[in-house]
C-alpha cells in the first residue's frame, strides 16, 4: 500500500517536473524566481549571537551599559520594483525572533523574473495591514504580540528588551527596559489619536538571479543613536502609550538601523 | 488553510494505511474538540499529534483512567486526587500529598485549554515536551502515585474492564504505558474552558460591571498593571503566553525552575506563566502556592517585587517594589481577574466519571 502510494506520487512528480520543464523551455527564456531573505543582527558590526543575550554588555550612544534579553520584530510588504516602475509584492509578513533564531530566513510568496529590482520592505505594519486580524499573529510570541485596543489595537512592530545599568543609584542597579515599538497612540483624546509609525526600508537595487538571497542586517545600536540620542533613564519602559516616544523610535529606526548585507 | 487541511488529510490517509498493515483494520470513532467560537476565530487551532488522534473511545478510556486509583502503587490515588474538577482540576492544598503522605514543593496546576499549548512544554518548569510525555511522570513519581509502569500496566491488564476499553480505543487489548499516556492525553485535551463572564462579554451576551471594566484597563495599562505582556489580552482567550518568566518573587531561588531543566543560568527562577482563567477556583497561587488570596498576588505586583538577576525586564519600578496601585485600583483589578473565571467548567458533567 505504502509502496504503491509513493510510486504514484513519484510518477506525478516526474510528470509535473517534465511539464514544468517543457513550459519553461518553450515560453519564457527568463527563469521565474522567488528570492529569499535572511535576517542578521549586530551591535555596530559585531554579530549578536544567542549566547550574547543577557550576557554581553553593550554601550549605547549615550554611554549607558546594557544587556539585551529579547529581540522580536515584524516586517511586511517586501516589494520588488523594476526599472519601469512595476512593483511586485505578496503583501505577506515575517515575525523574526532573533534570540530564538525563529524565522531568520523568509521567502515572500512572490514570483518575479530575473533582473535588477529596487527592494524595500515595511518595518512593522502600515495602518492597512495593522487593521487586519491574523490568527497566527494573535498566537505569536505566546499570544502577546497583539496591542490592546486601549492603545489603538493592531500589533507590536518590535520588542527589544533587556536591562541597563543605573549608575545613579547606590549601589548601581540593573533596571529592565522594554523598547516596544507600535503605532503611536494618544488615548487622552477622544477618539484616540493614532499615527502610523511603521516605515519603509529601502535596500537599494539588487540583481535578482537564481538563488539570490538578500541579507537584511539590523544594527541594534542604531535604535539608540540617530537622530535621537536615546536616554534609557527617561525612556526605559511604558513607551507603548507614549506618543512622542513612538515617533522618536520610528525616526531612529528609519535612520540606519537596517541595511543590506550582501 | 484549506491546503493545510488537505495535506493533513493525506497524512492521515497514509498513517491509517500504515496502521492497517500491521494490526487489524479497526479504527476508533474520530472525535473533535468542542472549540468555543471565539477561540476558533481569534487564535490558531490546537495541534493534535498525528500519532494520537482524538477518538470517542480514546477519550472515554482516558477519562476512566484519570479517575481511577488503579494507576497508583497502593490503589488509593488517581490523577483526580490532585486535579479536582471543583478546583478547575487543580488542588486546593498548597502542596499535594502523595500516596505515602509525602509532599512535593510545587502547587498542582489547573488543567484546561492545554490543547492550545501548541508547542509545549508542560509543568511549571517545562520539563515535559508534550502532554503525552507529561503523563508518564505522576505515575512513577515517588511523591505522587509512586508506582512502576510494569505494575500499573499489569493491574490494568488483569482488571475485568480495561482490556476491552483499550481494544475499543486502540484496536488491541494489549495494554502498555504509551497507550495509557495517549488515552489520558486525549481526555486532558478535551478540558476546555471558554464560558467565563468575560467570554460572554466578548460574545456580546453580557456587560462588564464598571469595576471590571476599570480593572481591565488597569490590566492593559503599561503605566499601571501592565499584566498583558505575559498574561495576554482580550484578543487571546488563553490568558497566558505559556512562556517562562521570573516575575520577581525571590531574591534567591530555592527552586531554579526552568534553569534546573535547561542548565542555563539565564533560566534560573523562571516559571511558566499560568493562565488567569478560573483563578476563583485555583488558590493558592504561584508555583509554590505561596499566596492564599488574589489580594496577596496583587500586592506582590504592586509593591512586593524583588530584584534578582533574571527578573523580567517587563516588570517596572522593582526598586520601589512595583508600580504601586491604589487600593481602589487593586479591587478593580481583582474584579476584572475574577470575570475570567468560568464556573460552568467546574461542574460540567461531561468531565465527570461515567
Ligand atoms: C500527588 C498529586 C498529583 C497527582 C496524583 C497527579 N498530579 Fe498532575 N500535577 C501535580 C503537580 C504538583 C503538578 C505541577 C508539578 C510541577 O510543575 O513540577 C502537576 C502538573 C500536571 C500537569 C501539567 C499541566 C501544565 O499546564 O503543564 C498535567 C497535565 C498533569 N499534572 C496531569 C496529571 C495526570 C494526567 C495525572 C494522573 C496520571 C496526574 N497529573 C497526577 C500533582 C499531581
Ligand atoms: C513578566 C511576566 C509577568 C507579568 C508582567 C505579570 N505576570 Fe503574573 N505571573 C507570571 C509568572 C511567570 C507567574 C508564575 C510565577 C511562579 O509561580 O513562579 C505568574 C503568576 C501569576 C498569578 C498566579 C496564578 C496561579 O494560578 O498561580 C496571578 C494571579 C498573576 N500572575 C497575575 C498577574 C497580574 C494581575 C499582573 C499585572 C499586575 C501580572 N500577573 C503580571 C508572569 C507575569
Amino acid at each position: 500500500m505504502k509502496v504503491i502510494a509513493s510510486k504514484i506520487t513519484l510518477t506525478f512528480l516526474t510528470v509535473a517536473l517534465v511539464l514544468t520543464g517543457c513550459k519553461d523551455n518553450d515560453d519564457t527564456p527568463l527563469a521565474e524566481l522567488s528570492p529569499s531573505f535572511s535576517f542578521t543582527h549586530n551591535w555596530d558590526g559585531v554579530p549578536i549571537e544567542n549566547a550574547d543575550y543577557e550576557n554581553t554588555t553593550y554601550i549605547n550612544e549615550r554611554g549607558e551599559s546594557l544587556t539585551i534579553s529579547k529581540l522580536v520584530y515584524l516586517i511586511s510588504d517586501i516589494t520588488f520594483t523594476d526599472a519601469q516602475g512595476n512593483s511586485f509584492s505578496a503583501g505577506d509578513y515575517n515575525l523574526v525572533d532573533a534570540r530564538e533564531g525563529v524565522n531568520l530566513s523568509f521567502t515572500p510568496d512572490v514570483v518575479i523574473q530575473e533582473g535588477t529590482y529596487n527592494v524595500s520592505f515595511t518595518f512593522g505594519f502600515d495602518d492597512e495591514d495593522n487593521a487586519g486580524d491574523y490568527p497566527d499573529l494573535n498566537s505569536a510570541d505566546g499570544g502577546v504580540w497583539i496591542v490592546p485596543m486601549m492603545m489603538g489595537g493592531g500589533y507590536h512592530y518590535m520588542k527589544l528588551e533587556g536591562k541597563y545599568l543605573n549608575t545613579q543609584t547606590n549601589p548601581e542597579s540593573e533596571v529592565g527596559f522594554a523598547y516596544h515599538t507600535i503605532r503611536a497612540n494618544d488615548n487622552s483624546t477622544s477618539p484616540i489619536t493614532l499615527q502610523d509609525t511603521s516605515f519603509t526600508v529601502d535596500l537599494g537595487d539588487v540583481l535578482i538571479e537564481e538563488g539570490t538571497n538578500i541579507e537584511v542586517q539590523m544594527n541594534v545600536a542604531e535604535w539608540f543613536k540617530n537622530p535621537h540620542t536615546w536616554n534609557l533613564y527617561e525612556l526605559y519602559s511604558m513607551l507603548m502609550p507614549n506618543f512622542d516616544a513612538q515617533i522618536l523610535m520610528s525616526e531612529n529606526g528609519a535612520a540606519g538601523v537596517f541595511s543590506r548585507g550582501n | 488553510m484549506k491546503l493545510k487541511n488537505g495535506v493533513y488529510g493525506i497524512l492521515i490517509l497514509v498513517a491509517t494505511a500504515c496502521m492497517g498493515d500491521d494490526t487489524s483494520t479497526y479504527t476508533a470513532t474520530p472525535a473533535e474538540l468542542d472549540i468555543p467560537p471565539f477561540f476558533e476565530s481569534s487564535i490558531l487551532p490546537p495541534e493534535i499529534p498525528s500519532d494520537n488522534p482524538l477518538t470517542v473511545e480514546g477519550i472515554a478510556l482516558g477519562k476512566a483512567l484519570f479517575y481511577d486509583p488503579i494507576l497508583s502503587a497502593n490503589k488509593t490515588q488517581s490523577c483526580a486526587s490532585c486535579h479536582l474538577q471543583s478546583g478547575s482540576f487543580s488542588d486546593p492544598n498548597q502542596f499535594s500529598v502523595g500516596i505515602d503522605g509525602s509532599q512535593g514543593t510545587r502547587n498542582s496546576m489547573p488543567l484546561f485549554n492545554l490543547a492550545w499549548n501548541r508547542r509545549g512544554p508542560f509543568f511549571w518548569d517545562g520539563r515535559a515536551a508534550t502532554l503525552e510525555d507529561q503523563i508518564f511522570e505522576p505515575v512513577t513519581n515517588p511523591i505522587e502515585m509512586a508506582n512502576t509502569w510494569p505494575n500499573a500496566v499489569a493491574a490494568l491488564q488483569n482488571s475485568g474492564t480495561y482490556p476491552e476499553l483499550f481494544d475499543a480505543a486502540f484496536g488491541s487489548p494489549t495494554i502498555d504505558s504509551v497507550k495509557v499516556s495517549k488515552a489520558i492525553a486525549q481526555f486532558v485535551r478535551t478540558l476546555i474552558s471558554g464560558n467565563s463572564k468575560f467570554d460572554r462579554y466578548l460574545n456580546g451576551q453580557e456587560e462588564l460591571s464598571e469595576a471590571e471594566e476599570r480593572g481591565m484597563n488597569i490590566f492593559l495599562d503599561e503605566t499601571r498593571g501592565d499584566c498583558f505582556h505575559c498574561h495576554g489580552n482580550p484578543m487571546n482567550p488563553l490568558w497566558t503566553d505559556n512562556r517562562f518568566h521570573n516575575n520577581g518573587l525571590d531574591e534567591f531561588f530555592s527552586d531554579r525552575g526552568l534553569g534546573a531543566v535547561t542548565g542555563d543560568p539565564r533560566d534560573d527562577g523562571l516559571f511558566r506563566t499560568p493562565s488567569l482563567r478560573n483563578l476563583a477556583f485555583t488558590a493558592p497561587y504561584m508555583h509554590d502556592g505561596r499566596f492564599n488570596t488574589l489580594d496577596e498576588v496583587i500586592d506582590h505586583y504592586s509593591e512586593g517585587l524583588v530584584y534578582s538577576e533574571t527578573v523580567s525586564p517587563l516588570l517596572k519600578k522593582i526598586s520601589e517594589g512595583g508600580v504601586g496601585l491604589t487600593s481602589e485600583e487593586k479591587s478593580d483589578l481583582k474584579a476584572f481577574l475574577l470575570s475570567l473565571s468560568d464556573p460552568s467548567f467546574t461542574t460540567d458533567s461531561e468531565y465527570q466519571p461515567d
